[in-house]
């Protein structure tokens, strides 16, 4: 832990820098849409959205850490935040994608496209 | 980086809620992480709502790109950019937060009234950005047909979508709207779109280069379908009537649930982003005031800042699920 006194100005630019750096791939691999992760498949979705979701997961871990400061609370705090939010998150959004793709399964071939 | 903490952990008085100090963390900082938490599972059901329809309508989903396109000042097609705009916005605005947190807790009393102004006025921009985004989603760009299906026709030329004003010739002239003056003074109507379903129609027919796309999306190119034109004059045969822009009930962009979930999402989102800055302002106006510099520390910048940052959070995950994925 650093003194009290100290200015961590320099570390919230360099979070700054990095969560831009972060977003401005994130956008142009959005506009280029590279053949190769588009048109992969890989756990549902294409490769290109597991980028996404990472990159996004990388930005939420610097903005709770570093910006929200969490990094300099007492470890069981942090544990009683991250963990209860991590785990139910997790488990919805299984569910509810697992669910969605049934839908689709059961539902898409009674949909009538052409007339 | 602890330098973000107004209030040590170590310091006594930290905790206001008894005697104990659980965590080490002030009453008050403590009661915001909490309510973050269930915030936070609060959007994530939403977008776990989201991703739950989008999965279930994996082949008819409107194509994000197609429908946020635009960008002050420059005409045509330009997806992702306005939003990218917004990130950045929102991001720096939570930097200017956290560096009015790190001057409150060196007790600089300036820095932190012009860091909490810099971030008010990111935060109206933002919001100025969202109003601009939802009024162009909501006036919409290019028009469609609706079919007794309830699947939206789009119509494209060499593989762009136009506008219905692009190809269709003359005005809607059969009727005019029905308002409480000139009918039944206990009935009205919304506005009748620019064109009639009939001119829609006999504009395609005459124009051959008009083709028209529909909701369904071709998994392995991950295009919408393009009809030839016989195709698509049997499609129109269906049509019921013409579609402008986006509400509740229809939107020209294809699924009615996509509309409702974006209007659903970033509302609440925009709402947070809007009572953030309320609270900001009443903050920098404490500062103003000094109440902190009198009550010897700037705990509640801190606090107010934890929120700040949470809907800069909640940000990120919007624009990857609503804009990227």
């Amino acid at each position: 832990m650093a003194h009290a006194q100290e200015s961590h100005t320099k570390r919230i630019w360099i979070v700054f820098g990095f969560l831009c750096i972060i977003t401005m791939v994130e956008v142009a691999l959005g506009i280029v849409k590279p053949e190769g992760l588009y048109f992969t498949q890989f756990l549902g979705t294409s490769l290109l959205n597991w980028i996404f979701i990472i990159l996004t997961l990388v930005k939420a871990y610097y903005i709770v850490w570093a910006f929200m400061h969490l990094e300099g609370e007492k470890k069981w705090f942090r544990r009683a935040i991250v963990w209860t939010v991590v785990f139910l998150i997790s488990y919805l959004v299984t569910l509810l994608l697992i669910e969605g793709g049934y839908l689709f399964e059961t539902l898409a071939p009674l949909v009538k496209w052409d007339y | 980086m602890e330098a973000t903490i107004a209030v040590k952990s170590e310091e006594k008085n930290a905790w206001d809620g008894g005697g104990s100090r659980p965590f080490g963390a002030s009453y008050g900082k403590m009661m915001m992480w909490f309510f973050i938490v269930s915030d936070a599972l609060t959007f994530s059901g939403f977008l776990a709502a989201y991703g739950l329809t989008r999965f279930k309508f994996i082949d008819s989903w409107p194509i994000a790109d197609q429908v946020f396109n635009h960008f002050p000042f420059i005409h045509g097609d330009h997806p992702m950019l306005f939003v990218a705009l917004m990130t950045f916005i929102l991001i720096f605005s939570s930097v200017t937060m956290v560096l009015a947190v790190d001057a409150g807790h060196r007790m600089k009393k300036t820095q932190v009234t012009w860091y909490m102004l810099l971030t008010i006025i990111g935060g109206l921009i933002f919001l100025g950005s969202q109003a601009w985004e939802w009024k162009n989603f909501i006036g919409g760009t290019y028009g469609a047909v609706k079919t007794t299906e309830g699947q939206v026709l789009q119509f494209v030329k060499e593989g762009h979508q136009i506008a219905l004003s692009d190809f269709v010739v003359g005005a809607h002239g059969e009727r005019t709207t029905h308002t409480r003056e000139n009918g039944l003074w206990f009935e009205s109507e919304a506005a009748l779109p620019t064109y009639s379903l009939q001119q829609v129609i006999s504009s395609y027919e005459h124009n051959p280069s008009v083709l028209i796309r529909t909701e369904e999306i071709d998994l392995e190119t991950k295009e919408k379908k393009i009809l030839s034109r016989e195709e698509g004059s049997r499609y129109l045969l269906m049509a019921t009537k013409v579609v402008e822009g986006a509400n509740l009930t229809e939107n020209e962009y294809g699924k009615t649930l996509f509309a409702d979930f974006f209007f659903f999402i970033t509302g609440f989102h925009g709402f947070h982003v809007f009572s953030g800055i309320l609270i900001n302002i009443i903050v920098f106006f404490n500062v103003i005031l000094g109440t902190y510099e009198k009550r010897g520390h700037y705990n509640m910048v801190e606090k107010v800042g934890l929120y700040w940052h949470f809907v800069d959070l909640v940000w990120v995950f919007v624009f990857t699920f609503f804009y990227l994925v």
